[in-house]
C-alpha cells in the first residue's frame, strides 16, 4: 500500500523544486538553446538559399555570356556580310563606271578617228586635186611645148571635124 | 561492449548491496514481527523497501554497519515544528519525540505517532527532505548544470557545429522539438510549450536512468514514486486547462457531431468529457509510476531469487544466481529502453493534450 501513498513531502518539494527549475531552465537554458538552434537553422537555410542563388546567377551569367557571344558572332557575321556586300557593290560600281568610261573613251576615240579620217580624206582629196591639177598643168605645159606638133594636132583635129 | 561492462557493474553492485541487506534485514524484521518464521529473507519486504521513499539515504551496509546519508526530518504537527536528523531514528528502529517509522498499513515506511486512542496517525505536515526529495533536487540541479552549460556553449560557438555534451544532447533536444512538440501541437503554438516539454522529458529521462544506476547518487526510485509522477501530471493538467481555448471548452460542454439525446436530458457526453479531463493526467501519473516501479520490482525479484534459493542451500543459490544475473542484465537493458520510451510517452501525451487545448476548428 505504501507504494501508492504519495508522501506529502515528495509532492510539496517536487512542486516547488520542479516549478523553480522549470523557470530557471526555461530562462537560462531552453530559451538561448532554442534561439541558437533557430539562428543556426536559419543561417544554414539562408546560406543554402544564397548558394542556390549564386548558382543560378552563375548560370544566368553563363547564359548571358553565351548570348553575348552569340550576339557578337551574329554582329560580326552581319558586319562581314555587309562589308562583302559593300565590297561587291563598290566593285560593281567601279566596273560599271570603268565600263562606261571605257566605252566613252572608245566612242570619243572612234568619233575622233572618224573625224580625223574624214579630215584626212578631205585633205587627201584636196591634195590629190592639187597634185592632179599640178600634174595636169605640167602635163599640159609639157604637151603644149612643141608648138608645131600642137598646130599639126590641131589641124588634124580640125581636119577631122568635117563640116558635114 | 561498454554497455555490457556498465550493466555488469550494475549487477555486481546490486548483488553486493542486496546480499548485505538480505542478511542485516533479519534482526530488524525479527524485532518488529516477533515471529520466528518471519526471520527468513522476505523478498516482498525487501523489494518494497527498495522502491519506496525513505528518511535516510542508505548507501551500503558492510557487515552490521549501515552507511547512510542522514537527511533532515521536518515535521509540523499540532502547531509545533519538529526538526531533527534522520540519524535520531536509528535506521527506522527507534522512536524520537514520539515519532517513529511504521512498517505496516497504508502509511508503511512513513513517520507516524500514536494518538490518544493508540492509533498510528501521520503528522499534520511532513516536509522532510527524504531520499526521493534529495534525488529530485540532485537531478534538477544536474539538469540545470548540464543545460545551462550547453546553452553557454551554444552562445560561445554561435553558428558553429555542436561539440561535446552539446552535440550529445542536441539530437534529443531536436527530437523533442520536431517530433514531439512541432508534430503534435503544430507550427503555430509549439514554442510556448517547448520549455515545459523539454523540462519534463529530461527530468523523466534523467531520473529513469539515475533509477537504474545502483550507486549513490542514483538508485532512488523518483519516477516510480506516485507523488512525483502525480505532480508532473498535475503540471500538464494545469497547463492544459489554463491554455485551453473556446473550442476546447465547447468540445467538453457541448460536443459537436454527437446526437442531442446524449446531451439532453442526461448530459452523458459532458460528464464523460469532464471525467476525461481528469483521467488523462491520472493515466499519465499511473503509467509512468507503474512502468518504472514494475521494472525495478522485476530486477529486485530476480536478485531476491538468489537469496531465497540460497537459504535452502548455498549451492542452489549459486546455481540460480547465474540465471538471475542473466535475467537482470536483460532487464537492465530493457529498463534503459523503457527509460527513453516512458520519457517520450509522457512528453508526447502532454504535447497531445496541449494540442487538444489549442486546436482551432469546429
Amino acid at each position: 500500500m505504501s507504494l501508492i501513498n504519495p508522501g506529502f513531502a515528495t509532492v510539496i518539494w517536487m512542486t516547488l523544486a520542479f516549478g523553480i527549475s522549470l523557470y530557471v531552465l526555461a530562462k537560462y537554458a531552453w530559451k538561448p538553446i532554442m534561439a541558437s538552434l533557430k539562428e543556426r537553422e536559419e543561417s544554414i537555410e539562408s546560406s543554402l538559399r544564397a548558394a542556390d542563388e549564386a548558382k543560378k546567377a552563375m548560370e544566368d551569367l553563363k547564359l548571358d555570356n553565351e548570348k553575348l557571344l552569340r550576339e557578337a558572332k551574329d554582329e560580326r557575321d552581319a558586319l562581314l556580310r555587309e562589308a562583302r556586300k559593300i565590297k561587291e557593290q563598290i566593285i560593281d560600281e567601279a566596273k560599271e563606271k570603268a565600263n562606261a568610261e571605257a566605252s566613252n573613251i572608245v566612242e570619243n576615240a572612234k568619233d575622233r578617228i572618224e573625224h580625223e579620217k574624214k579630215a584626212a580624206v578631205v585633205e587627201i582629196k584636196n591634195l590629190v586635186a592639187t597634185y592632179s591639177i599640178e600634174i595636169a598643168e605640167k602635163i599640159l605645159k609639157e604637151e603644149l611645148k612643141d608648138k608645131k606638133q600642137q598646130a599639126s594636132y590641131a589641124e588634124k583635129l580640125l581636119n577631122e571635124i568635117s563640116f558635114n | 561492449m561498454t554497455g555490457g561492462l556498465i550493466a555488469a557493474l550494475f549487477i555486481f553492485g546490486q548483488a553486493a548491496l542486496y546480499a548485505q541487506h538480505g542478511q542485516t534485514d533479519k534482526p530488524e524484521t525479527y524485532k518488529h514481527q516477533k515471529d520466528v518464521a518471519q526471520a527468513e529473507f522476505q523478498a516482498g519486504e525487501m523489494i518494497i523497501e527498495h522502491i519506496t521513499d525513505a528518511y535516510e539515504w542508505h548507501i551500503i551496509t558492510i557487515g552490521h554497519n549501515h552507511i547512510s546519508l542522514p537527511l533532515p526530518v521536518i515535521l509540523y504537527d499540532q502547531g509545533q515544528w519538529h526538526v531533527f536528523m534522520s540519524t535520531k531514528l536509528h535506521h527506522g528502529e527507534e522512536v524520537y519525540e514520539g515519532y517513529f517509522v511504521t512498517h505496516e498499513g497504508f502509511n508503511a515506511g512513513k513517520l507516524v505517532r500514536k494518538d490518544a486512542q493508540g492509533n498510528e496517525v501521520r503528522p499534520d505536515y511532513d516536509i522532510s527532505i527524504t531520499k526521493n526529495v534529495l534525488a529530485i533536487f540532485f537531478s534538477l540541479a544536474l539538469m540545470i548544470v548540464v543545460f545551462v552549460s550547453i546553452a553557454r556553449s551554444y552562445k560561445k560557438r554561435r553558428g558553429h557545429a555542436p561539440k561535446g555534451l552539446q552535440s550529445f544532447m542536441e539530437p534529443i533536444i531536436l527530437f523533442v522539438r520536431d517530433d514531439i512538440a512541432k508534430a503534435s501541437i503544430g507550427e503555430k503554438n509549439y514554442e510556448k510549450y517547448l520549455p515545459y516539454l523539454l523540462s519534463i522529458f529530461f527530468f523523466i529521462l534523467f531520473n529513469n536512468i539515475l533509477g537504474i544506476v545502483t550507486f549513490f547518487p542514483g538508485g532512488s526510485n523518483v519516477t516510480g514514486n506516485i507523488g512525483v509522477t502525480g505532480v508532473l501530471a498535475a503540471f500538464t493538467f494545469i497547463i492544459t486547462t489554463f491554455s485551453a481555448n473556446k473550442a476546447y471548452w465547447i468540445h467538453i460542454v457541448n460536443m459537436p457531431g454527437v446526437p442531442w439525446w446524449l446531451k439532453i436530458p442526461v448530459p452523458l457526453m459532458p460528464i464523460v468529457e469532464i471525467m476525461g479531463m481528469f483521467t488523462k493526467p491520472f493515466v499519465l501519473m499511473v503509467r509512468l509510476f507503474a512502468n518504472i516501479s514494475a521494472g525495478h520490482i522485476i530486477i529486485l525479484g530476480f536478485i531476491s531469487l538468489i537469496f531465497i534459493f540460497g537459504e535452502m542451500s548455498t549451492g542452489l543459490g549459486l546455481g540460480v544466481s547465474v540465471v538471475s544475473v542473466g535475467f537482470t542484465i536483460f532487464m537492465n537493458f530493457l529498463e534503459l529502453l523503457v527509460a527513453f520510451i516512458q520519457a517520450y510517452v509522457f512528453t508526447l501525451l502532454s504535447a497531445l493534450y496541449f494540442a487538444m487545448a489549442t486546436e482551432e476548428h469546429h
